[in-house]
């Protein structure tokens, strides 16, 4: 089989691999594939597992602060899954860096000079434990829309590990949920609390799924991510998906969500909604959000603090 | 003058207060190491252990809630530090700095705390086994199961950046071992009622489970070259007494924050 790829023209070995994906066959990490398709999923998959890891730090904000021992529990259970969520992406990553002779290492780097982004969501501030709340409601509930839509990727090992990341954002989204209605059946503070976090978080959650087009900052990763199968639905098309599912439970909760021009149209089948100000997640992507700074550098204190642990269990050179 | 019965009440709640208060203090400092441990898998390892440690927390405080000791949750964060019985040692702040803003924490001290307590711990939970109080040694089966893991996990790391031959390594690890030895003894120390809880066979006598620690940890001292004879102090004082730092009430304000802004709340 090498063999003859090797033999193949180019466009021998590209029209051979459209041909696998398009029958929904799954390429693995030693099968030949595109420059493109690889750094793609480069992009997205490490981008997706540094996001986990970064994830994890809004929330354990809040992880001493639970208000109970079973909320202690359910959120340090859940901050761990991320990390666990993040250590698997980055698996999957650092497999398709071994061409560029790249590690986690350079991963981290890349972290650190701003050439790897995370969610625009991790950006912003946690804070109360409403927010807390509404991340395991809301964020992970968008994460899982956009997670869903990749489960059929064509590349196996990162469909194969969303199967596992997605079952467990259910139970995420679950945590978040409970959080939230006791809140929201609880006293005047508690409830007022949830309405703020659904004023700050709006927009954000909006900007998750990412522009329509590239008209709105400039570039868009989803044309080739479909035209690789990598993804099924475009980022407007999930963004939809959001507001049917989010829409009627939180103002079945009795809340207002800060979108005065909101509403479904039934003629065009599509929810009509105020277009988020799209140069934030520009602001964003150059780290300057709420918390970017702040939870770069825990990462990066991290890293120089722990530097003589890396020496020490480095394999000793002979 | 308390009579015997009420004594014997007394005795049990405290040795259950001093392991709640113990698991739970050490489950918090090890929750502000999240994202900061040196690599990805030891944040996933280390994240789910101190899981595992607040579930011990709660497990026995759920104990004193049902001797009607008070709600487990108003236990949990609704004390303050002069009533804590936890080891000095455990509140001990990982290092200098907030977790949120410029945590400048020391890995080697929190692998020899954690591989000291945890080793304590297990030989407080055997001890525990043919406690005289039967809800306690049905919880140990199962907080040993767990423990077993945990125990591996820290002496792994204790041994291996120990005999890495590194010399920051090994110079820090050393550091670390003398701090968290001069006030260990507060592990073992079992309080006031000292007497009642070994005279009731709820747990074996501190001297007991000391040496018993110490049979344990001696090789493997030796086996990376720590030469030792194990000496451990209470320098801080005796947290089972209801002594404390000041490490505890920053400690216990983050973790009560949000209960008690509103303590009749359901949350």
């Amino acid at each position: 089989m090498n063999v003859l790829l090797n033999d193949m023209a180019e466009h021998e070995k590209l029209d051979q691999f459209i041909a696998r994906i398009k029958a929904g066959e799954k390429i693995e990490a030693d099968d030949w594939m595109p420059e493109d398709y690889r750094g793609t999923l480069i992009k997205l998959i490490s981008m997706h597992g540094i996001s986990e890891i970064m994830g994890a730090l809004p929330e354990k904000e809040w992880v001493p602060k639970a208000p109970t021992l079973n909320r202690k529990l359910g959120i340090m259970a859940k901050v761990q899954d991320e990390m666990g969520h993040g250590q698997l992406l980055l698996r999957v990553a650092e497999d398709l860096l071994k061409p560029y002779n790249k590690k986690r290492d350079d991963l981290m780097q890349d972290l650190f000079t701003g050439d790897l982004k995370f969610h625009n969501v991790f950006h912003m501030e946690s804070k109360s434990w409403g927010d807390a709340g509404l991340i395991g409601w809301l964020v992970d509930g968008a994460a899982i829309i956009s997670q869903t839509n990749m489960l059929g990727a064509s590349y196996g090992p990162y469909a194969r590990a969303l199967h596992r990341i997605c079952a467990e954002e259910v139970f995420h989204a679950q945590h978040g949920e409970a959080i939230i209605m006791a809140l929201a059946e609880g006293t005047e503070e508690q409830r007022k609390m949830v309405q703020d976090s659904i004023d700050y978080w709006w927009e954000s959650l909006l900007l998750f799924f990412g522009p329509p087009s590239k008209n709105e900052v400039g570039s868009s990763k989803q044309d080739v991510t479909i035209k690789y199968r990598i993804r099924t639905s475009t980022n407007e098309e999930l963004r939809q998906a959001f507001f049917s599912k989010y829409v009627k439970r939180i103002l079945s909760l009795g809340y207002t969500i800060p979108d005065e021009t909101l509403r479904f149209d039934k003629d065009t089948e599509t929810w009509i909604y105020q277009q988020p100000d799209w140069g934030k997640l520009k602001i964003i992507a150059r780290n300057e959000g709420p918390r970017s700074q702040q939870r770069l550098n825990l990462r990066r204190i991290s890293y120089e603090n722990n530097k003589w642990v890396r020496e020490a269990l480095a394999p000793k050179v002979i | 003058m308390e009579n015997n019965s009420s004594l014997e009440n007394t005795a049990i709640k405290e040795l259950l207060l001093q392991l709640a208060d113990d698991d739970f203090i050490h489950s918090y400092r090890g929750s502000e190491w999240l994202g900061l441990a040196p690599h990805i898998e030891e944040d996933v390892a280390s994240s789910s252990i101190a899981q595992d440690t607040m579930g011990h927390a709660a497990i026995f405080f759920k104990l004193l809630e049902e001797l009607g000791e008070g709600d487990a949750d108003q236990l949990a964060h609704d004390r303050p530090a002069k009533e804590r019985r936890n080891a000095i040692i455990l509140e001990v702040v990982n290092g200098p700095g907030n977790y949120m803003e410029d945590p400048d924490y020391d890995w080697a001290f929190a692998v020899v705390r954690n591989y000291l307590y945890t080793q304590a711990k297990a030989i407080k939970i055997q001890s525990l086994h043919s406690s005289s109080y039967e809800p306690l040694a049905e919880v140990a089966q199962k907080v040993q199961m767990e423990l077993y893991y945990h125990l591996m996990h820290w002496k792994t790391w204790f041994i291996q950046l120990l005999g890495s031959g590194h010399e920051e390594a090994v110079s820090r690890m050393k550091a670390a071992i003398e701090k968290t030895l001069q006030d260990f003894q507060g592990v073992f120390s079992l309080g006031h009622y000292r007497v009642e809880m070994v005279k009731q066979g709820l747990i074996e006598d501190e001297a007991v489970l000391l040496n018993k620690w110490i049979q344990e940890v001696t090789p493997v001292f030796e086996s990376v070259g720590v030469a030792c004879s194990i000496k451990v102090g209470m320098v801080k004082g005796d947290g089972r007494t209801g002594q404390h730092t000041e490490d505890l009430e920053k400690a216990l304000e983050t973790l009560s924050e949000v209960y008690a802004s509103d303590k009749t709340a359901t949350w």
